[in-house]
């Protein structure tokens, strides 16, 4: 279900008397099972899109499919119940919750999407070794290296087993090191799941990794093109 | 374990002094309304106890009518016959037969109406306390006969002591004159100004002798063991011949001393307005614990809701932490009061200023308070009701929110 279609979304937004736009027509197809990295500069929209594309935003005009679902035909409701069962998010600046260990942050998803609790447990167990956290499940987020907790952010994106991960510029707090492990980590999730990613960033590092890279500017795609990845870069 | 639950949990503890400080006052208020409410509940009982012990008990049986108009003709039949079998049935503690007269009582110098009682000095003590108010001389006994005990201020006015002969003349039940002459054999002072100026008792034997009653009386007085007891007990008193006849009525404490129900229910009423504030108070206290730290999360909040959690959800987290917060409040708040109210209920105290009320109601020095579950649980389950229902506002706060404009939240 996670193959996605956009047609002319626009949105702008108001800021001291000033509109901005920060999508302007922008139309887009992403198959299943892609790897693409939407690139630009800070402003070109790219968060923006990404917003959009999970039901976070709601564009001004145009539409969002994500397989049989148009976006704009759901209530906030069945758009949350989309984001909690198909889409996986990952920010730039984690956004664990602080007061739960590595593991609780993982489960604590999986509780809201019904998963019993043996089976929860379980599963955030493997899910946090999975992504190189074992030994770690209890760990308090204050208590894990930067890359850590985007490791622990990306356990809690994928334990729902989602078809579709989204990242908002998920290496801009990394070290090199750990931006690397982190994109190798995707890929994987990528090739062995066959997840569909659409990264965020500005960073030329990261597009090494995308088979896809959507270039924008002030609210439009200018450039789109197909790619080997050569992730040695990072 | 439920990951809701710990984080509900553990998000109380954010703020630590914070959150103590909120269910501090809980706490703070729960102990007061426990030991309040023990002590309104513990005094209801001393002044009902007080007031029925001192003369008219917990039921009686009188003629129909009587209570309202109170005419020496309207009689009840074979009292102390009837006062004998009243005292065979089970759910009794005490039964003493009565009868009384308006008189005017004189002494060599003065004269005063009074109200004359003749009692059975046999049972009249376990009826009732004023036999031990008696100060001077002794109480009536089994084979006096003109004898009688007045009030302190009765004997003042008409300059009598122990051993005094008194005169009293009034009408008897057959419409004849009634006269006698009585000793002085014992002086009571109850406190009570009105009653120390006009009552008397004389043996109930001689009392009919005198207005003509023949063997009756004008009532039954009977005590239980408990207030709880009243009802059932009276409900088998109705089925005594004369009763089921509808000749003669049982009333009960509260038909006989009316004033004394509505005085508490206007207690109780005001009570509660004062309680009621404490509880609001309480309320806008958590309400402000609860919007700050609801307010402080809107970040986090913003990214729950983009991992897929529904602003239900987010309010029912918000609804578990005043939950605990609440919990940790009444539990507190109920072991402490129930500590203090339980001591004191032991213990007693003095309260000062409310002396002149308990003599009204014929109480005793110290006030205990009753420890029940109702006083226990009803004020602080009221806190808790307030408190749950003041996080109400921020949880709804939440149906608001949006994801992206959350997560911008600083």
């Amino acid at each position: 279900m996670s193959d996605i279609r956009c047609r002319n979304l626009c949105k702008t937004f108001h800021q001291g008397g000033e509109t901005i736009t920060a999508l302007d027509q922008v139309s887009l197809d992403i198959g299943e099972g892609a790897f693409v990295c939407l690139s630009g500069p800070s402003g070109s929209g790219k968060t923006t899109l990404l917003n959009a594309l999970g039901g976070l935003d709601t564009p001004d005009s145009g539409t969002i499919a994500i397989g049989e679902q148009r976006l704009e035909h759901l209530s906030r409701r069945q758009r949350a119940d989309l984001r909690l069962h198909h889409i996986g998010f990952v920010f730039q600046a984690y956004n664990l919750i602080t007061v739960l260990s590595a593991r609780e942050n993982v489960e604590f998803i999986m509780q809201v999407q019904g998963v019993p609790a043996k089976e929860r447990e379980k599963l955030a167990t493997g899910v946090l070794a999975e992504v190189g956290l074992a030994g770690l499940e209890e760990r308090r987020p204050a208590e894990l290296s930067g890359g850590q907790q985007q490791r622990v952010a990306v356990a809690r994106a994928i334990a729902t087993r989602p078809a579709l991960v989204l990242a908002d510029e998920p290496t801009a707090n990394l070290d090199s090191r750990s931006a690397a492990r982190l994109m190798d980590l995707f890929v994987t999730l990528n090739r062995e799941r066959g997840v569909t990613f659409v990264i965020s960033t500005h960073d030329a590092r990261v597009m090494g990794y995308a088979r896809r890279l959507i270039g924008m500017r002030d609210g439009r795609i200018v450039s789109d093109q197909e790619q080997q990845p050569h992730a040695m870069a990072i | 374990m439920n990951v809701t639950w710990i984080l509900a949990w553990r998000n109380l503890w954010r703020h630590r002094r914070r959150t103590w400080l909120t269910v501090g006052a809980m706490v703070f208020s729960n102990i007061l309304l426990v030991f309040l409410v023990s002590l309104q509940l513990g005094s209801y009982q001393m002044m009902i106890d007080g007031s029925l012990a001192a003369f008219p008990g917990h039921i009686q049986i009188q003629h129909r009518g009587y209570l309202q108009d109170q005419h020496i003709y309207q009689s009840v039949p074979a009292a102390v016959e009837l006062a004998a079998r009243v005292r065979a049935m089970p759910g009794t503690e005490a039964v003493a037969a009565r009868a009384e007269a308006f008189a005017l009582a004189s002494s060599a110098e003065r004269s005063f109406g009074i109200l004359l009682t003749g009692v059975q000095p046999g049972f009249e003590p376990a009826v009732s306390t004023f036999p031990g108010k008696v100060r001077m001389g002794r109480y009536l006994e089994e084979g006096d006969s003109e004898a009688i005990v007045i009030g302190s201020v009765l004997a003042r006015n008409l300059k009598v002591g122990i051993g005094d002969e008194l005169t009293f003349i009034g009408s008897g039940r057959d419409g004849s004159f009634a006269a006698g002459v009585a000793t002085v054999v014992g002086i009571f002072d109850t406190g009570l100004e009105d009653v120390d100026r006009s009552m008397a008792q004389v043996p109930l034997a001689w009392f009919q002798q005198l207005f003509a009653m023949g063997e009756a009386g004008h009532s039954v007085v009977i005590r239980v063991p408990g207030l709880e007891q009243v009802q059932a007990t009276a409900g088998a008193l109705r089925a005594l011949p004369g009763v089921a006849q509808g000749e003669l009525v049982v009333l009960d404490w509260n038909a006989l001393v009316p004033g004394l129900r509505q005085a508490i229910t206007s207690d109780m009423t005001s009570a509660w307005f004062t309680y009621s504030v404490l509880v609001v108070l309480v309320a806008f206290s958590v309400l402000n614990t609860q919007l700050m730290s609801v307010l402080e999360r809107t970040r986090e909040f913003g990214v729950m809701l983009a991992l897929g959690m529904s602003p239900g959800r987010l309010a029912r987290l918000v609804g578990m932490e005043t939950l605990l917060l609440a919990a940790l409040g009444l539990g507190l708040g109920v072991a402490g009061g129930g500590l203090l109210s339980g001591y004191l209920n032991h213990a007693g105290f003095v309260y000062p200023g409310v002396e002149e009320m308990m003599e009204r109601f014929m109480l005793g020095g110290r006030i205990y308070p009753e420890v029940s579950l109702v006083s226990l649980l009803v004020g602080p389950l009221a806190v808790f009701i307030g408190a749950l229902l003041a996080a109400l506002y921020p949880a709804l706060r939440l149906f608001r929110l949006q994801p992206v404009a959350a997560m911008r939240a600083v």
